[in-house]
């Protein structure tokens, strides 16, 4: 149990810090890197909870995707930093009233739930028997699809909003773009395409009038 | 294996209470290290097959100076690039700059620690028999993008930029056909770990029919059209040709890597390779019956199956290396629309039709 | 200590040796070879003149349209992994939930495809 908790103390530790450098670093490009740093720390987490599926999707979707994603718009938008921050004081008010209320919120759960209750009976229920031959990734693939079908539906639905949502914002077509039709291309007929001429000697080749090109 | 080993030296040289764990941790140094040597020394000859195969199509001999036939070539090259001046442009992220390459090679390595080469009665040859193997490697697969994003935008130079851009924008598209390829494979099986997918591709067609277990009953007959669009996949997940368009000589020099000398180039090329090995094995392990006998009869079956799996990985990796040499690049349009208009809806269309079959045809 | 935790440790111990082995590579020329660095062999490559101006120029948005799309994909397949290992167990109703799935994420990929979205230009 010692080796755990060097674990969960190590992937913690590290998590926080790279938290904080997220939101210190000066370069936005080392901001998300130590994002994904951060992201790579809580899938160690899960793999000390237990939840192994859980790990591998956070690295899968969150570092392969997401954080592609965030750097992708760190480099395209060439930010001017210092202006950003001078906005900094203007909008430190509003920060502030957020993170007071997001505080509050999770201090009252704490109060009402605790750890024994909120916590450690869900975790306990989550994880799968040691032992019981049933890997985490069944467990969950056993109830998402059946018992929370309401849930996995909404998350359909949420994704099919997000893939119209994405185009209809940044989707923009150039003028005078000429695209390659592989299908017109490989329909393509030789009599259509070209005409052979028998050249007798000391003639000219006089073209017929369709088929130029 | 490795846990016999490691009760075999408690028995042998029993250690005070304290101490226990040392035994599990040199075993463990010692797997790690002889699986990654020995998965180096099997590149640098790899390689030296990728460069003869390609020099044979063209009718040329290839490298033929360093050892007989050319065999220590790339040891020759290792000490080259360890002699070579490494150059860190002044316009640079020194620290992102080096950090890409390192990243590149290292999550690249990793993969191997959960890749099965055989199993006996000592067990499933692999360093970690992972619950979730293929997501695993899927996520390394993943990861590969990074240490070619940050190369190009460390080395604040116009052509490793867009090299990288390109290149991101490429192994995502098709990271996408990789994964619907990987589920219509764990429909047949119902298992993430990568030697239960190896082991169910003991029984099928040629079972059914009354044979023995031979090479008809993987799953790359089952499902040929997934084979062929995994490959494909992996060819352009890897940035092999004529999917190599990040490091498009005529059009972007050599991509992300234009300012990297010295072994910083080096650890790019080795996390290139490293990947393509990782893809030829995973294709083994997924569609040609990992370290199953070709026929399960009396000469076959006494071959060690970790020969069956470096044959087969082997001949994975040859048809790489004959792709390079025989298919012109794609340009980037037509690259971006064989991996969303083509792979994307037949993969999709493909895990409908397994899993309606498995579903309908009473085989789940 | 439970199974989970002896599954992963050897990789943290495999990641350690891999990262031991690729760090030696990449600190072995900073150690023995020849450093002469000059103005022009550190200057940025180029056909033949000096930069203009930062290359870490504004790109097309078509990338951030790719990764997006990509994200969505993903979230998707990550869905359809748990599926298809208990696909034995949770019998028709579990498989025509997931049908359904499919068909509404079908939907918003076919207007991807008549908007254009996966056209490249």
């Amino acid at each position: 149990m010692a080796l755990t908790a060097f674990f969960f103390y190590l992937f913690a530790i590290l998590a926080v810090v790279s938290g904080a450098m997220v939101i210190t670093a000066r370069n936005p490009v080392h901001a998300v890197l130590f994002l994904i740093l951060t992201f790579f720390n809580a899938a160690g987490l899960f793999v000390l909870l237990g939840a192994e599926f859980l790990a591998m999707l956070l690295i899968i979707v969150y570092v392969g995707a997401v954080a592609v994603l965030f750097l992708f718009v760190v480099m395209m938008l060439d930010v001017d930093f210092a202006e950003l921050r001078a906005g900094f004081i203007k909008n430190a008010p509003i920060g502030l009233v957020v993170g007071g209320v997001v505080l509050a919120e999770l201090v009252a759960l704490f109060a009402v739930y605790g750890f024994e209750l909120g916590v450690g009976k869900t975790l306990a229920a989550a994880a799968p028997e040691a032992g019981s031959g049933i890997t985490n990734t069944e467990a969950l693939g056993r109830i998402i699809y059946t018992k929370y079908v309401y849930f996995f539906q909404g998350a359909g639905l949420v994704l099919l909003v997000a893939m119209i949502g994405a185009i209809v914002l940044t989707l923009r077509h150039k003028e005078g773009v000429r695209r390659q039709s592989i299908s017109a291309q490989v329909n393509r007929h030789p009599a259509a395409a070209m005409e052979v001429v028998k050249v007798a000697p000391g003639q000219a080749i006089v073209p017929s009038s369709e088929g130029q090109g | 294996m490795i846990n016999g080993v490691i009760e075999w030296l408690h028995a042998t040289l029993p250690l005070p209470g304290w101490a226990d764990w040392l035994w599990w941790l040199v075993v463990y140094v010692a797997a790690s290290l002889a699986v990654l040597l020995g998965l180096l020394v099997i590149i640098a000859f790899l390689l030296l097959m990728d460069r003869k195969v390609w020099a044979a199509v063209q009718m040329r001999r290839g490298p033929n100076v360093v050892g007989p036939f050319g065999l220590l070539q790339s040891f020759a090259d290792l000490l080259k690039f360890v002699f070579k001046e490494p150059l860190i442009p002044a316009g640079a992220d020194k620290a992102v700059f080096l950090l890409a390459p390192l990243a590149s090679a290292t999550f690249a390595l990793t993969a191997w620690a959960v890749i099965p080469v055989s199993e006996n009665s000592w067990g499933t040859w692999v360093v970690s028999n992972l619950n979730v193997g293929v997501l695993y490697l899927l996520a390394i697969s993943s990861l590969g993008v990074y240490g070619i994003i940050m190369g190009g935008w460390a080395s604040n130079s116009k052509y490793p930029f867009m090299g990288s851009l390109r290149s991101a924008a490429q192994m995502v598209s098709y990271e996408v056909s990789i994964g619907l390829v990987i589920i219509t494979v764990l429909l047949c099986v119902g298992s993430l770990n990568l030697a239960d997918i190896v082991n169910a591709q003991k029984t099928g067609i040629g079972t059914s029919a009354g044979l023995p277990g031979s090479a008809l009953d993987w799953h790359w007959l089952v499902l040929f059209p997934m084979f062929v669009v995994f490959f494909i996949s992996a060819l352009a997940e890897t940035n092999r040709p004529p999917f190599d368009l990040p490091e498009a000589e005529s059009e972007l020099v050599a991509g992300f890597m234009v300012e990297y000398a010295s072994t910083p180039y080096l650890l790019f090329m080795l996390g290139e390779y490293v990947a393509i090995v990782t893809m030829c094995a995973l294709t083994t392990i997924l569609f040609l019956g990992g370290w199953l006998p070709p026929i399960d009869v009396a000469p076959f079956n006494w071959v060690p199956g970790i020969f069956w799996f470096m044959a087969k990985a082997t001949f994975v990796f040859f048809m790489f290396a004959m792709v390079k040499a025989m298919v012109p690049r794609y340009r980037y349009d037509q690259l971006m629309r064989l991996g969303w208009k083509v792979f994307l809806p037949l993969s999709l269309v493909m895990v409908v039709l397994v899993a309606t079959v498995l579903h309908f045809g009473g085989l789940a | 200590m439970n199974q989970l935790l002896l599954d992963y440790l050897p990789i943290v111990v495999f990641l350690g040796v891999g990262l031991f082995i690729g760090a030696a590579l990449l600190a072995a020329p900073f150690l023995i070879a020849v450093r002469n660095p000059d103005p022009e062999k550190v200057s940025a490559y180029e056909c033949g003149f000096n930069a203009f101006d930062d290359a870490r120029m504004k790109f097309d948005v078509r990338f951030y349209l790719v990764a997006i799309l990509f994200i969505i994909f993903d979230l998707e397949i990550a869905f359809l992994f748990p599926w298809a290992v208990a696909f034995k167990e949770i019998g028709a109703f579990g498989f025509w939930s997931m049908m359904i799935f499919l068909a509404v994420l079908t939907i918003g990929f076919i207007y991807e495809w008549r908007k254009g979205a996966l056209e490249w230009d």
